[in-house]
């Protein structure tokens, strides 16, 4: 990709954005502009459009091209495991936390492919504490959601994904949780049966339960300040007292009006709600 | 040559012995901002802006998302995520595909730097295997910015500066010796 100029202008962003909350009803107003700019000039380009009138006329129109834009709009890179240590302290320190609770419903925010979730699966699955907990995992993008529940994932990825278990804490072998099918690894039916997959906005939708630990991570760095400080809120809302928070590696609570009821878990992004 | 507003230095294999000659030399009352994109391996996070600060009396700090860019302070992109320049000039990150093979891709922040400074950016290329950059000085050309690289007979692995050279109009090639001198000029 290699746009000597910018093809599309500031203002033509505004317009496709403008479109898609009247159109569609999804608000990408919130969110920083040079990312959702470079996701759609990389689009732009990836599918050959001639012009921007085109490329507009074809997201109002056509709703399967609609559906590739949020998809390709929307960041859907993820791993299982992702930074290791994370994943050793809910494994050392949130999860026996919250295993002395007869029920644990966890919210995982912006779930995309489904990585994520089956890692705290497995985690759930060796604590023994699986039969007891729900995993509401969402996201704004139906197309990712279908493709989560599948529960089948590049085998070319398992050699990182099994180094990242290994130093997330996991001693089993990562093979015997899934099985190789060509070129891809299903994983175990058990591991799912505590996911539910839903889709859910986090712009605009409300709480929907009450949890012990929501986890939404590298999602909040794609919105502005305000949009932040609105989904920060909704977690608070949606969090029980002593529930966990859990954001990205460069993401934070400390600009929030939320700050205040969070006591943080050291070296993790992980907070403790105290009030 | 306009007033320098941001400088962007990209860097890969061998970036960083280039970094740790020029740093010590650099007036400490620059008037922009330094924005160092090298790639390396995950998780050595903090070690980098340590390392960097002990050797100049400019502030030196990891980028945290949503941070305005300041001048006179030397900004690290933190491995593992591209680092956006937003319009209002501020940091914004983005944990998208890797470009080039690498997160941070120096493209992503050459590129989204050239649109919001213009004139007023100057991007610098140093050592490297890959051809990451090269892409983001010629957008950088293209909105009027300046591209300097380093001079690729001084570069411990060539490949990067010398790619940049072929494919995209270079305004200035440096030797290590001669970096710090042009920075300072820049203010």
């Amino acid at each position: 990709m290699n746009q000597e100029l910018s093809v599309i202008t500031d203002e033509q962003v505004e317009i496709l954005l403008g479109d898609l909350l009247e159109q569609y009803g999804y608000d990408f107003t919130g969110y920083s502009k040079a990312s959702i700019k470079r996701r759609i000039l990389r689009l732009y380009s990836l599918d050959k459009q001639v012009s921007f009138a085109e490329f507009r006329y074809r997201i109002n129109n056509d709703t399967v091209y609609f559906k590739r834009f949020v998809e390709q709009i929307t960041v859907n890179v993820t791993e299982m495991f992702r930074d290791p240590g994370f994943f050793k302290t809910l494994r050392d320190v949130v999860f026996p936390n919250l295993g002395t609770y007869p029920f644990i419903r966890i919210w995982l925010a912006g779930c995309s492919t489904g990585e994520e979730a089956y890692s705290i699966s497995i985690i759930l699955k060796e604590l023994n504490l699986l039969h007891k907990s729900l995993i509401y995992a969402t996201d704004l993008n139906p197309v990712v959601l279908e493709k989560a529940a599948q529960s089948m994932f590049a085998l070319s990825q398992m050699k990182q994904y099994s180094e990242n278990y290994i130093l997330s804490g996991g001693t089993k072998d990562f093979s015997s949780y899934y099985t190789a099918n060509y070129s891809l690894a299903k994983f175990n039916d058990e591991l799912k049966s505590k996911i539910i997959f839903s889709t859910h906005n986090l712009v605009s939708d409300h709480s929907f339960n009450e949890f012990q630990l929501i986890l939404c991570r590298n999602v909040l760095i794609y919105f502005d300040r305000d949009l932040q400080h609105k989904v920060l809120n909704l977690f608070d809302e949606s969090l029980e007292g002593l529930g966990y928070l859990a954001l990205g590696s460069k993401e934070t609570i400390d600009f929030s009006p939320i700050s205040k009821n969070f006591k943080r878990i050291p070296a993790e992004k992980i907070w403790r709600k105290v009030s | 040559m306009e007033k320098c507003e941001a400088l962007i230095i990209g860097g890969s294999a061998g970036s960083l012995d280039v970094l740790l000659k020029v740093l010590p030399a650099l007036d400490s009352t620059l008037s922009f901002p330094i924005i160092i994109v090298v790639h390396r391996k995950y998780g050595a996070d903090s070690l980098l802006p340590e390392l960097l600060s002990g050797r100049t009396s400019l502030i030196v700090k990891e980028i945290d998302e949503k941070e305005p860019i300041l001048a006179g302070t030397v900004y690290v992109a933190p491995s593992d995520y591209h680092t956006l320049i937003e319009k209002d000039k501020s940091f914004s990150l983005d944990y998208s595909e890797k470009i080039n093979y690498s997160r941070p891709a120096i493209d992503v922040t050459f590129q989204t730097a050239a649109e919001v400074y213009k004139t007023k950016l100057v991007c610098l290329l140093l050592s490297g295997s890959n051809s990451d950059g090269v892409n983001g000085l010629i957008s950088a050309k293209a909105w009027g910015g300046i591209t300097a690289i380093q001079d690729p007979a001084t570069a411990q692995v060539s490949y990067m500066p010398q790619q940049a050279s072929i494919h995209a109009k270079i305004d200035y090639i440096l030797r290590i010796e001669d970096m710090a001198e042009f920075i300072n000029l820049l203010s």
